[in-house]
């Protein structure tokens, strides 16, 4: 195991029945990384997610957590990961700080003024302080799954797994989340994470996968999944007819507008320089940044 | 140590946040029967010589009432986290299967202790009630609620639903207590019940429990004293490997 390696996931599978919910699935995340694992419902992130946290055991493959296997040396692994879940539970017995200390105790961690202190600090940057002493049934679906994100926090993990952690959050309290995810992650600590907002992603995160019917089918940096299944576009609306000579470079048309892939640039330069000898007049003109979501269903559609 | 101790302090607040139900309850139930088959039974035989039905029935109604909260304790808190969900948090920390069985059987086994001491206590303002050896008896209450707690895990990580509990609990834990001979001396059966009577692990606790009170029993309380630790000792490590092998929690 190379020493730097804080998710090691080596050919794994799983069946539910016959369905195949993982199929082979291999995948590294490396200490400090801000990593995506994307993927349309169904498509195993949850349980890729459950058999990492060991919720759920692997029929075949293994998994690794900061070098430690998730079976066999299970308690290392566990200590080294902090799990947000897709679902929201709860226990509806205790406050928000009795369901944090009782999460540490857990863990290992003994009560008193420095877990106290850590608890404080939690709930202020996730906006809970003033609800730390209600009770967990009081709280609204947003600021339960802030809890379970303070939860997945209090052992103070060196890697982070979120599972859809923005569902149901609204945008604000969003911000205020990857805000401190962010602040996390420069902190050191390494991020898995899996949403449906693909802007959020794109803006996040380094490296990506994306996994389809229990298959990772994409795995690269984000510049580089960009680039490859996506690209800058330019879009011209003219009066006149195109000019010859750029004809073959248009990738689409539809009435007026003119579309053209750009690299750089120094190809819009270069185009408009084209048009402009050509006499023709731009009526609009727009460039369009590559994006995620388009990766995305090109990566899906294949 | 921890993680134990925290398991093991919240299994034990469960039930006493809402101890009205969990002991006041129990302990309420105890005595209407203590009523009710005292009255209709104050005529027929004492078990054993010179002691009264009533005093014969104490100490049965309060091991019968430790049972069941017992075995209560620890599948009903089971269940509610495996239908809430919240099963999560104890499986995501680095807790052995030793630490969920000891947090488990030790909440389970405080429980039973304080329903049984309620038994007592109410049982002790209707009966002198002798104690003829403290030591078995808290030897037969600690075994025989830890062995139904640990039933009690079984019960839980098996069932999915409440109604199959209550299944397990009125096809399974009731019967055997009931025929244990908590509201008379297996004496005083047909012989074929009697015979059955000793294939059934919850007389033996019975027995060997009012032995500490009377130092008067069915059978001798040492054969009572091991039949009860085995069954111990074997649904102890039936509970442990079931644990470790993540039966219905780690699918
Ligand atoms: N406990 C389970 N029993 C049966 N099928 C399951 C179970 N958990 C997940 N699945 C199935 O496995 C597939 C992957 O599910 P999941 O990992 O939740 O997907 P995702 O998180 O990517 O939306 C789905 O088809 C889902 O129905
Ligand atoms: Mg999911």
């Amino acid at each position: 195991m190379p020493a730097k390696t804080a998710i090691s996931i080596k050919n794994v599978e799983k069946s539910f029945g016959s369905l195949r919910a993982l199929d082979g699935v291999s995948l590294d995340v490396e200490e400090g990384e801000f990593f995506a694992l994307l993927g349309p419902n169904g498509a195993g992130k949850t349980t890729l997610i459950s058999t990492l946290a060991g919720l759920s055991r692997a029929d075949a493959g293994q998994l690794f957590v900061m070098g430690h296997d998730v079976v066999s040396d299970y308690q290392p692994a566990r200590l080294a990961l902090g799990i947000v879940p897709q679902e929201i539970v709860f226990d509806p017995f205790f406050s928000v700080r009795e369901t944090l200390r009782f999460q540490a105790g857990y863990f290992g961690i003994a009560r008193g003024a420095s877990l106290d202190a850590w608890i404080d600090e939690l709930l202020a940057n996730l906006s809970l302080s003033d609800k730390a002493d209600k009770n967990m049934r009081q709280l609204s679906g947003g600021m339960k799954r802030r809890v379970l994100v303070a939860q997945a926090l209090v052992h103070r993990p060196p890697v982070i797994v979120l599972d859809e952690p923005t569902a149901g959050v609204d945008v604000e309290l969003r911000q205020t989340l990857w805000a401190f995810i962010r602040r996390l992650n420069e902190q050191g600590h390494t991020i898995l994470l899996t949403t449906h907002y693909l802007e959020e992603a794109q803006q996040l995160c380094s490296r990506i996968a994306m996994m389809k019917a229990g298959r990772i089918v994409a795995m690269d940096s984000t510049a580089n999944l960009l680039n490859a299944f996506s690209e800058r576009v330019l879009k011209v609306m003219l009066h006149e007819s195109l000019p010859e000579s750029l004809a073959q470079r248009r990738t689409k048309q539809s009435g007026a507008w003119h579309q053209f892939a750009i690299h750089d640039y120094a190809d819009v330069e270069q185009l408009l320089a084209q048009l402009r000898e050509a006499g023709v007049a731009i009526e609009r003109l727009e460039v369009s940044e590559p994006d995620l979501e388009e990766v995305f269903l090109k990566v899906m559609g294949k | 140590m921890i993680g134990f101790r925290t398991l093991l302090y919240k299994e034990v607040l469960r039930f006493w946040k809402v101890a009205f139900q969990t002991i006041a309850a129990p302990v309420l139930t105890a005595i209407l029967y203590l009523l009710i088959f005292a009255h209709v039974m104050s005529n027929s035989n004492a078990a054993f010589d010179g002691i009264s039905y009533e005093q014969f029935l104490i100490p049965g109604l309060a091991m019968m009432s430790m049972l069941q909260n017992a075995f209560a304790n620890t599948s009903s808190s089971l269940i509610q986290s495996k239908i809430t969900g919240n099963i999560l948090f104890i499986l995501l920390p680095p807790l052995t299967h030793w630490n969920f069985y000891g947090a488990y059987v030790i909440a389970a086994i405080a429980r039973a202790l304080a329903v049984g001491c309620g038994v007592f206590v109410v049982g002790l303002l209707m009966a002198h009630i002798p104690v003829h050896n403290l030591g078995w008896i808290i030897v037969f209450a600690i075994l025989g609620s830890g062995m139904l707690g640990a039933l009690g895990i079984i019960a839980g990580l098996w069932a999915d639903k409440f109604d199959q509990l209550a299944a397990f609990q009125n096809f399974v834990i009731m019967p055997l207590t009931f025929l244990s001979g908590v509201f008379y001396s297996i004496h005083s059966l047909p012989t074929f019940w009697q015979t059955a009577s000793h294939f059934n692990p919850f007389f033996y606790m019975i027995d060997g429990f009012r032995y500490g009170f009377f130092g008067k029993s069915d059978v001798s309380v040492w054969i009572s004293f091991s039949v009860t630790g085995l069954a111990f000792l074997c649904l102890s490590l039936a509970t442990l490997a079931l644990l470790k092998s993540g039966y219905r929690l780690r699918q």
